[in-house]
């Protein structure tokens, strides 16, 4: 198929960007997203033009790295997959398609279609872990009962691979859906919740000083998560920030 | 201190906030029905709402700060949400994965602050100013003769009704939101957002009824 691509160029974070556009002939509807750009790419560097630089790692769905916002949706028109995952037979012969990078003041440019997202790497280290003595005397996890409800809760919360969609689709650019994963992967186990306090008030004060807006509840984080987080994450986390606070 | 200034701080005020201005408007819709089927009625229940003690001087100045406090954070957030996106997208396909409502709270929430100016500029400060300025003479059968009047004009009556709707829309998220806030989704939240909505529709509806009623029976 033929596609007309407009791609926001940016050079790097102080200068302006806009948006370019490019023609790509033959585009087979089995290449994944990222192949159609690996595609554009070798035709500017054979045209000695600067490519396009975008994120992408496993191009598996796992590990969070690919982003950008492709005609108005992160990861593009269809639900519960990344960048890497959708397909061009998502589209039609003659498409146009608008390719930006997800945007948040919290998420500065880098360059082009690549932002920076180690906000959430911050928000991760202010409390998104346990504090587990790992010097040889380690107890086996299997050791301390956990009922099936709540694994599976954390499992669901855990999936989370902090790609940022929830952000980039939210009309405020709040991280809360992201945040409220990772407080939650771990205060719904045992072992979680000995620093289940200390870790949701500084892991929502993290997110507050990265500079994400606040959440509304328009539900767009959940539609467009693609592992289909949920908004009870959400309230999970504003029960326990609630009861945090109030504890001191 | 986090319990004051945090996001979450922001979004519990605007959902305790809400929720009460949610249970007053249900008493001033009963209120209001009272003058559809008897002025008697609707006379005596307002000169006690104008005239306790408890309503006047405890109630109204909590229901003035819950009003204030509503607003003014609603303002605060939505200042400090569009610089968290100080570059726009190209392309935004909100209605993809929200609905309107739920995005433009601030422009239906602006549409009901006009209205509250009008209604505070026809019914608030002429009766603080009658009671407590001017002295006038306790009469408890003023009321609805002075209520009925104002829906007299059709240009009031339509600002009114449509103001009602937009308050209709703000409701259809708003209730529903203000419990996710609170941390409030479980297994009841089905039921919950069920009579929420349902509140939405029918509490502005019996509004734009009984002002649709008197505008007619002029």
């Amino acid at each position: 198929m033929k596609l007309t691509l407009k791609i926001w160029r940016q050079k790097n974070g102080q200068t302006k960007g806009a948006f370019q556009t490019y023609s790509l002939d033959n585009v087979s509807g089995d290449m994944s997203f990222l192949e159609m750009l690996d595609v554009l790419n070798e035709d500017l560097i054979n045209n000695n033009e600067e490519p396009v630089v975008f994120d992408h790692d496993c191009r598996e769905g796992i590990c969070g790295a690919c982003s950008l916002q492709i005609n108005g949706e992160p990861h593009g028109p269809d639900a519960l997959i990344t960048t890497c995952q959708l397909h061009m037979r998502s589209f039609n012969d003659g498409d146009t398609i608008t390719i930006e990078p997800f945007r948040a003041a919290a998420f500065p440019v880098i360059k082009d279609l690549m932002v920076d997202r180690s906000a959430f790497e911050r928000i991760q280290q202010a409390g998104g872990y346990i504090s587990v003595n790992t010097s040889g005397n380690t107890i086996d996890a299997n050791t301390i009962p956990v009922d099936k409800a709540s694994a599976d809760a954390a499992f669901d919360a855990a999936t989370c691979i902090g790609c940022g969609a929830c952000v980039a689709a939210c009309k405020n650019a709040s991280a809360m859906l992201f945040t409220s994963a990772k407080v939650s992967q771990f205060s719904l186990l045992p072992q979680g919740k000995v620093e289940a306090t200390q870790r949701v008030l500084n892991m929502v004060e993290q997110m507050d000083k990265e500079g994400f807006g606040n959440c509304t509840n328009t539900g767009a984080c959940e539609a467009e998560c693609p592992k289909g987080i949920s908004l009870e994450f959400i309230a999970r986390m504003n029960r326990e920030y609630l009861k945090a606070s109030i504890k001191g | 201190m986090g319990l004051f200034t945090s996001s979450i701080a922001r979004k519990v005020t605007m959902s305790l906030s809400g929720l009460f201005l949610v249970i007053f408007l249900a008493q001033h819709l009963v209120i209001n029905s009272a003058s559809v089927f008897s002025p008697e009625t609707f006379n005596s229940w307002s000169h006690f709402m104008g005239t306790n003690g408890l309503v006047q001087f405890v109630m109204q100045p909590i229901l003035i700060i819950g009003v204030l406090l509503h607003f003014i954070m609603g303002f605060i957030l939505e200042s400090q949400n569009r610089k968290a996106r100080p570059i726009k997208y190209g392309v935004f396909k909100g209605n993809n994965n929200s609905s309107w409502v739920s995005r433009n709270m601030i422009l239906s929430g602006i549409v009901i602050l006009v209205f509250l100016a009008v209604h505070m500029y026809d019914f608030f400060f002429p009766e603080i100013a009658y009671k407590y300025v001017s002295m006038g003479p306790e009469d408890p059968t003023r009321y609805y003769a002075e209520t009925v009047g104002k829906f007299a004009d059709p240009i009031r009556t339509f600002g009114y009704v449509l103001a009602f709707v937009l308050l209709g829309m703000h409701l259809w998220h708003g209730f529903s939101s203000a419990f996710q806030s609170i941390g409030f989704n479980n297994k009841y939240s089905r039921a919950l957002q069920g009579f929420t909505k349902f509140y939405a529709v029918v509490v502005p509806l019996g509004f734009i009824f009984i002002a649709l009623y008197h505008f007619l029976n002029q």
